[in-house]
C-alpha cells in the first residue's frame, strides 16, 4: 500500500510571516582517497559490482579495520578551513544497528569524541539587494564510513517499499565519509531556504578548494541532510523534521521551503510536528514521511576496540594548517580587489556561477571587463535558454583569448565578435573558422573605405561644412553612413581617421 | 613406530627433521594416524584436513631435501583453534552459524605457519564463539579430557588441548580472552601462553572481545611453546593493535631457566578458601620449589582483582554483543527461515535465533543490556573503570616483583554436563585467569602435577609485566625442569592412554 | 538495582536480532538477572575519578598510508553467499528505511 497523502500547505510568505525557521544542515562527504576508510580497497565510482571488496569492508569473520592516515589529515584539513577546534584526543566508536548495506551491522564513527568541535562557516547569502553573510556555527566534524548501495528488486517502482527482495553491492561500503554538523542556525527568517543553499554550496567550494572530495552531489560523494523546525517568534525551538538525501543545491532550497510551508500548515492546525526524518521527492518538490523517531534508536555506542585513539598533535595540526590552499572566501576577496569592481559586479558573477571562467579567462590574458562582458552576457543567457551550465557551453577560454585578439589587432569590432561567438555556439568551428566562414573580417583596405567615404562626402554636404567649421562631432553622420555601406564590416576608428585626413578643418 | 613420532616433542621432533631422521610426511601422517585411532573418542578435531597437512608436509621435505635452510619448526605438524581463518578450510567457530563456511584468506597467523611450514593437521573443537570454560558449548559435541573421558578439557580452547595431551599434535594455536588457553592447558596437564595483548596478530582471529582476545601456543613443554611463540609472534599492519617493535626472545628465555634471585609475587587474592584441597597443596609445593630454586616468594596483594569477574562478564559480552552482530545470514554462514515472505529484519532474527547456541544468546542479551543507554555508564562504563584498577594493581606488584604467580584455576577438570546450566558456575572458572586479560598481560599455565584426591592435573600460572613474556618462559622452563627432575619424565606421560 | 522485566528481555531480543521462543524469553530473563546480580558487584568500587581503559596496551595514531591493496576477487567476494544474483548478494525484503 502506497498511498500518499499531499498536506495541505501555507504559502511561504505567510509561513515565514508568522514563524521563524531554525536551520539545521548535515552534509555527508566522501573523501577522495585512492583506499577506503579502514582497508587498501580503491574507491573508484561505477566499479562492476563486489569487485572493489576485501574481508574488511565485506566484514568476513577475523578481519580488522586499520585507519586510513590520509583520510584523518584530510578530515583535519577540513575542520582547519571550517575554523574549528581540533581535538587533541579523539576516538572511534560503533554504532551498532542491523542493516543489510552494513556489513559488520555496527558503523565504525565518532560519537562522544569527534576530531573537530566548534567551528563556523561565513556565508555569502545572495539576497534582492545585494548579499548578506551569514555565520554558520559548525558543531562538529567526523569521521565514518559508507555503507554499501542497496538495489531494490521486483515490486512495482524499485523503492524500498513492494520490493520482493533487494541486491547489495559492497563496493561502497567502507569509503571514507566525513560528517559535518551545523549547530542550529537560528533568525535566517524568510531566507531561510537561501540560507541552506549557499552554505551546502560554499561547503562544497571549500571542500572542492581543499581537493579532499570530488564532491560531486550527483554522485552521492556529498549528501546532505536538512533539518527545520518552526516556532512563533520568540517562542521556544519547534520539533524538527529532517529531510535526508537532499542531492542537489537546488533541492536544498526547495526541501526547505517545502518543509517550512508544509510545518506551517500543520502549526496552523493546530497540531504538532512530528519528529521524523522525510524523504525529498525531486519531481514535484515535495517531501514525505520516512521513518518516525518516536522510538528512539539505542545504538549503543562505545569505544571502537580494534582502533587506537587519535592524537592530533599541535605540531601535526600546524603542519596541516600550512597546507591549506587559499579558501575560497579569501580567494574571492583577493580577486575582487584585482578586479577593482563592486560587490555587487563581483556577486554577479559568482550568482552566475562564472568566478572560475572569469578567473581562467583574465589568466589567459584576457582583461576583467571582457572577461566579465563575454561570459556574462551573451553567453551567459545563452546556457540559460539551453538550460546549462556555462563550462557545458562549446565556447572555450581559448575562443575568447582568440576573439579578444582579433579586436585589439583590429580585425573585429565588438559587433562582428558578437557574430563570432554566435558562430561557436552553433558548431560553425572556432574564432578564425567562423570569421572566415561568415566573411566577417573587417574592411582594412584603405582604398575600399576612401571610395565609401568620397562617397559619403558627395550626398551629405552640409555635414562637410560643419565638419570643415570645426564641429569634428558632425563626423558621426558620414561614419554612419560608411559602416552602413560596408556592412558593418569596417573599423569606425579608422574610417573617422581617414574621414577627418580627407577634410581638415579649415583655419 | 609411528606411536613413538607422535609422543615427540616439537623440539625433538625438529631436530630430527633437521637431521633428516624423519620426514615431515611421516611425522604428520604419524599425527594423522594416532587422530584416526583416538579422536572418535576425545572429539578434539572438527575437521581433519589430512591432504592439505601432507602437501604441506610434503613441500617442506622436497625443500629440504634440495639443501634449503628452513626454519626450526619447519615440518613439524600442528593443530588450529577453529577461531583462525583458513583459506578454503572449514572454519565454524564451534557454530551451527558458520556451519561449511570456508574462509576466502588467511589469519596473519595461518599465514605465518604458512611461511614457516608447518602443517596444519585440522581444526579443533571450542565453545561457540570461544564462549566456555569447557568445550561443551560446541554446537557440534564436546571433547573429552584424554586424563578422563568423563571430565571437560577445559574451554574454550579444549580441542586444541586435548589434542596435544592426547598427542594428536606436538603443537596447537589457541586464544584466550578470559583463559581459554590456560585453563584448558591446566586441566590437561599441558603447558599454554597467553602473550601479552598485541604480541600476536589478531587478523583473522573471529573476535569474541576485541580487547580481551590474544592468541597464543598450546604444547606438552615450556621449551615447545617456546618455539611456536616465536613462530606466530611479531608485527601485523593489519592490526591496529599490534604491538610494534621485536618479540622478546623466548626461546633464549626457556634455555635460561634461571630463577635465582628472580623475585616472585605470589597473588594473595587468587588462591584460598575457594581453591580446591589438591590445587592448593600442589601450589605451595611449587613456591617451595621455586624458594628452593633461589627464587625470592613474596606475597602481594590486588585488592581490585575481586571485581574483575564482574567487569569481565560486561566487557566481554559488551564487546561481543557487536563483534557477533555481522552473524546475520546475510552475506555469509547459514541463513535460516527465508520463505519468500519473511522480511530481513525476520530472516535476521531467525537465522541468529537457529544459528547461536544458548550461551552467545545469553552472552549477546547481556552485552546488548550492558552497552544500551541508560545503562552505559552503570555497566559498561564502571566495568572499563574497574579495568584500570586491575591495571593499577598489577602495576603496583610488578613494581616489588620480576612475575606473579597462582593456581592457573580453582578446580581440576570437572565432569562433562556438571556446570552446563549454570553459568555462573562455568564463569567462576576464569576467577584467575581473567585479571591478566583485562590488563593485557602475558601469562603462562603450565602442570604441577596431580591433585591427590582425584589425579588430575594442577596448573600453575605465571604472570609476566606486559611485554616482558621471556620471563614466562625462563620461570617456566625453570620450574619444569625442577619437578621433571622430581617425577622422572614429563607429566603427560602419566597420562592413560 | 531492579531485576530486568520480560519485556525488557524481549526488547533486547529485538535490539538484538534474537527470535527468542517464550519459553527461551522466561528462561533468560531468569538467568540474566542472576548474572546481573553477580556482576553488578562492579558498582561497589568507588571509581568516580578514575579513567576508563578500554584498550590494555594503548598506543596512538596506528594508522596505514593510503595505498590501494589488492582485496577478493568476485567470486571470492561471493562465495559465502547464502544467496547472490547479478553479482551481487541477494537479501530478503526490506521494510525498515536506514536509521540515521
Amino acid at each position: 500500500m502506497n498511498t500518499k497523502v499531499t498536506p495541505a500547505l501555507v504559502p511561504y510568505d505567510d509561513a515565514v510571516a508568522r514563524y521563524e525557521p531554525t536551520l539545521g544542515l548535515e552534509v555527508h562527504v566522501e573523501l577522495g582517497t585512492a583506499s577506503k576508510m579502514f582497508c587498501g580497497c580503491p574507491t573508484a565510482f561505477g566499479a562492476p559490482a563486489n569487485t572493489q571488496v576485501c574481508p574488511v569492508c565485506l566484514a568476513l569473520p577475523g578481519s580488522l579495520p586499520v585507519v586510513n592516515a590520509t583520510a584523518v589529515e584530510s578530515t583535519i584539513r577540513m575542520g582547519l578551513a571550517l575554523n574549528c577546534t581540533i581535538v587533541e584526543n579523539c576516538r572511534f566508536a560503533r554504532k551498532n544497528y542491523f542493516y543489510p548495506d552494513m556489513p559488520k551491522d555496527y558503523q565504525i564513527s565518532q560519537y562522544d569524541e569527534p576530531i573537530a568541535i566548534d567551528g563556523y562557516l561565513d556565508v555569502e547569502v545572495p539576497t534582492s539587494d545585494g548579499v548578506e553573510t551569514v555565520r554558520v556555527e559548525i558543531e562538529r566534524v567526523h569521521m565514518e564510513e559508507d555503507t554499501g548501495k542497496l538495489t531494490h528488486t521486483g515490486g512495482a517502482t524499485g523503492r524500498i517499499h513492494g520490493a520482493d527482495y533487494s541486491l547489495v553491492d559492497y563496493n561502497r561500503a567502507g569509503i571514507p565519509l566525513v560528517e559535518i554538523v551545523t549547530k542550529i542556525v537560528p533568525g535566517t527568517g524568510a531566507l531561510a531556504p537561501e540560507v541552506g543553499k549557499a552554505y551546502v554550496s560554499q561547503l562544497r567550494d571549500l571542500m572542492r578548494s581543499l581537493g579532499v572530495s570530488d564532491v560531486r552531489m550527483e554522485q552521492g560523494s556529498l549528501r546532505c541532510d536538512a533539518n527545520v523546525s518552526l516556532a512563533p517568534p520568540d517562542g521556544p525551538l519547534g520539533t524538527r523534521s529532517e529531510t535526508k538525501n537532499v542531492n542537489s543545491l537546488r533541492s536544498v532550497e526547495r526541501a526547505l521551503r517545502y518543509e517550512i510551508r508544509r510545518q506551517a500548515a500543520v502549526l496552523d492546525a493546530g497540531e504538532k510536528v512530528k519528529q521524523e526524518t522525510r524523504h525529498f521527492n525531486e519531481d514535484d518538490g515535495s517531501t514525505s514521511p520516512g521513518r518516525s523517531k518516536e522510538e528512539a534508536e539505542d545504538y549503543r555506542y562505545f569505544p571502537e576496540p580494534d582502533l587506537m585513539p587519535v592524537s592530533a598533535q599541535p605540531e601535526w595540526v600546524e603542519e596541516l594548517r600550512a597546507t591549506l590552499p587559499e579558501l575560497p572566501a579569501a580567494h574571492r576577496k583577493r580577486l575582487q580587489s584585482e578586479w577593482g569592481i563592486s560587490d555587487f559586479d563581483m556577486q554577479s558573477v559568482i550568482n552566475a556561477g562564472a568566478l572560475e571562467l572569469v578567473e581562467a579567462t583574465v589568466a589567459a590574458g584576457v582583461s576583467q571587463a571582457a572577461a566579465r562582458k563575454w561570459w556574462m552576457g551573451e553567453l551567459a543567457r545563452e546556457a540559460n535558454d539551453r538550460g546549462v551550465g556555462l563550462s557545458e557551453l562549446p565556447v572555450t577560454i581559448d575562443h575568447i583569448v582568440r576573439v579578444e585578439d582579433l579586436i585589439s589587432s583590429g580585425a573585429l569590432n565588438d559587433k562582428l565578435a558578437r557574430k563570432v561567438f554566435e558562430g561557436i555556439l552553433a558548431g560553425e568551428g572556432d574564432a578564425d573558422e567562423v570569421v572566415a566562414g561568415r566573411k566577417l573580417e573587417l574592411v582594412s583596405d584603405d582604398g575600399a573605405l576612401l571610395a565609401a567615404i568620397d562617397e559619403a562626402i558627395a550626398n551629405m554636404p552640409e555635414v562637410v561644412a560643419k565638419i570643415q567649421s570645426g564641429k569634428q562631432q558632425a563626423a558621426g553622420a558620414i561614419i554612419g553612413a560608411v559602416m552602413k555601406a560596408t556592412k558593418g564590416q569596417a573599423d569606425a576608428g579608422r574610417v573617422r581617421a581617414l574621414l577627418l585626413e580627407r577634410l581638415p578643418a579649415e583655419g | 613406530m609411528t606411536a613413538d613420532i607422535t609422543r615427540l616433542s616439537a623440539a625433538t621432533l625438529a631436530a630430527e627433521l633437521a637431521g633428516k631422521q624423519m620426514s615431515s610426511v611421516e611425522a604428520t601422517q604419524a599425527c594423522l594416524d594416532r587422530i584416526a585411532e583416538v579422536d572418535p573418542q576425545l572429539h578434539a578435531f572438527l575437521y581433519v584436513d589430512a591432504e592439505g597437512a601432507l602437501a604441506t608436509a610434503a613441500s617442506v621435505d622436497r625443500r629440504r631435501d634440495a639443501g634449503e635452510e628452513l626454519p626450526a619448526l619447519a615440518g613439524v605438524p600442528i593443530a588450529l583453534k577453529d577461531v583462525m581463518a583458513m583459506r578454503g578450510v572449514p572454519t565454524t567457530v564451534g557454530s551451527k552459524i558458520l556451519e561449511n563456511w570456508r574462509p576466502p584468506y588467511d589469519a596473519t597467523v595461518v599465514s605465518r605457519l604458512r611461511e614457516v611450514g608447518l602443517p596444519v593437521l585440522g581444526k579443533t573443537n571450542m565453545d561457540e564463539f570461544a564462549m566456555g570454560s569447557s568445550t561443551e558449548y560446541s554446537a557440534y559435541g564436546p571433547t573429552r579430557n584424554p586424563w578422563d573421558h568423563d571430565r571437560i578439557p577445559g574451554g574454550s580452547g579444549g580441542g586444541s588441548a586435548a589434542a596435544v595431551a592426547g598427542f594428536e599434535a606436538p603443537l596447537a594455536i589457541g586464544t584466550d580472552t578470559g583463559g581459554s588457553i590456560r585453563q584448558p592447558a591446566a586441566v590437561t596437564g599441558t603447558v599454554g601462553v597467553k602473550p601479552t595483548y598485541g604480541a600476536v596478530s589478531r587478523y583473522g582471529l573471529v573476535a569474541l572481545a576485541s580487547s580481551l582476545d590474544q592468541a597464543g601456543p598450546c604444547a606438552r613443554s615450556v621449551m615447545d611453546a617456546a618455539l611456536l611463540h616465536e613462530v606466530i609472534a611479531g608485527h601485523d599492519p593489519r592490526d591496529s593493535t599490534s604491538l610494534p617493535g621485536p618479540v622478546p626472545d623466548v626461546v633464549k628465555a626457556a634455555r635460561t631457566a634461571d630463577v635465582r634471585g628472580l623475585k616472585v609475587g605470589l597473588v594473595k587474592e587468587l588462591n584460598g578458601p575457594g581453591y580446591q584441597a589438591g590445587v592448593r597443596q600442589r601450589f605451595s609445593e611449587v613456591v617451595e620449589l621455586l624458594t628452593a630454586l633461589g627464587a625470592d616468594v613474596r606475597e602481594v596483594s590486588c585488592p581490585n582483582f575481586t571485581y574483575a569477574l564482574g567487569a569481565y562478564y560486561l566487557i566481554l559480552p559488551s564487546e561481543a554483543s557487536s563483534n557477533l552482530a555481522r552473524f546475520d545470514g546475510m552475506r555469509y554462514g547459514i541463513r535460516l527461515g527465508d520463505d519468500g515472505e519473511a522480511n530481513v529484519e525476520e530472516v535476521m532474527a531467525r537465522t541468529r535465533e537457529g544459528g547461536f547456541g544458548p550461551e552467545v544468546k545469553r552472552r549477546i542479551m547481556l552485552g546488548t543490556y550492558a552497552l544500551s543507554s541508560g545503562y552505559y555508564d552503570e555497566f559498561y562504563g564502571q566495568a572499563q573503570k574497574v579495568r584500570t584498577l586491575v591495571q593499577r594493581d598489577f602495576a603496583a606488584a610488578f613494581a616489588d616483583c620480576d612475575v606473579l604467580i597462582s593456581p592457573t584455576c580453582p578446580t581440576t577438570a570437572f565432569p562433562i554436563g556438571e556446570k552446563v546450566d549454570d553459568p555462573l558456575a562455568m564463569y567462576l572458572n576464569d576467577i584467575a585467569t581473567i585479571p591478566v586479560n583485562l590488563a593485557g598481560n602475558g601469562a603462562l599455565s603450565m602442570p604441577i602435577g596431580l591433585a591427590p584426591e582425584d589425579g588430575l592435573p594442577v596448573g600453575l600460572q605465571v604472570i609476566a609485566p606486559p611485554r616482558l613474556d621471556d620471563r614466562l618462559y625462563n620461570v617456566g622452563a625453570a620450574v619444569e625442569a625442577a619437578l621433571e627432575d622430581r617425577w622422572g619424565h614429563p607429566l603427560i606421560e602419566e597420562a592413560p592412554q | 538495582m531492579a531485576d530486568l522485566t520480560r519485556e525488557q528481555v524481549a526488547h533486547l531480543a529485538q535490539l538484538a536480532r534474537l527470535d527468542l521462543s517464550p519459553d527461551e524469553l522466561d528462561h533468560y530473563n531468569e538467568q540474566l538477572n542472576v548474572i546481573l546480580a553477580a556482576v553488578a558487584q562492579v558498582g561497589e568500587v568507588a571509581a568516580r575519578d578514575v579513567p576508563a581503559t578500554s584498550h590494555p596496551i594503548v598506543m596512538t595514531n596506528v594508522f596505514r598510508p593510503d595505498e590501494v591493496r589488492p582485496g577478493l576477487s568476485r567470486e571470492d567476494a561471493l562465495s559465502g553467499a547464502p544467496a547472490a544474483q547479478d553479482d551481487r548478494f541477494r537479501v530478503p525484503r526490506i521494510l525498515e528505511e536506514e536509521p540515521s
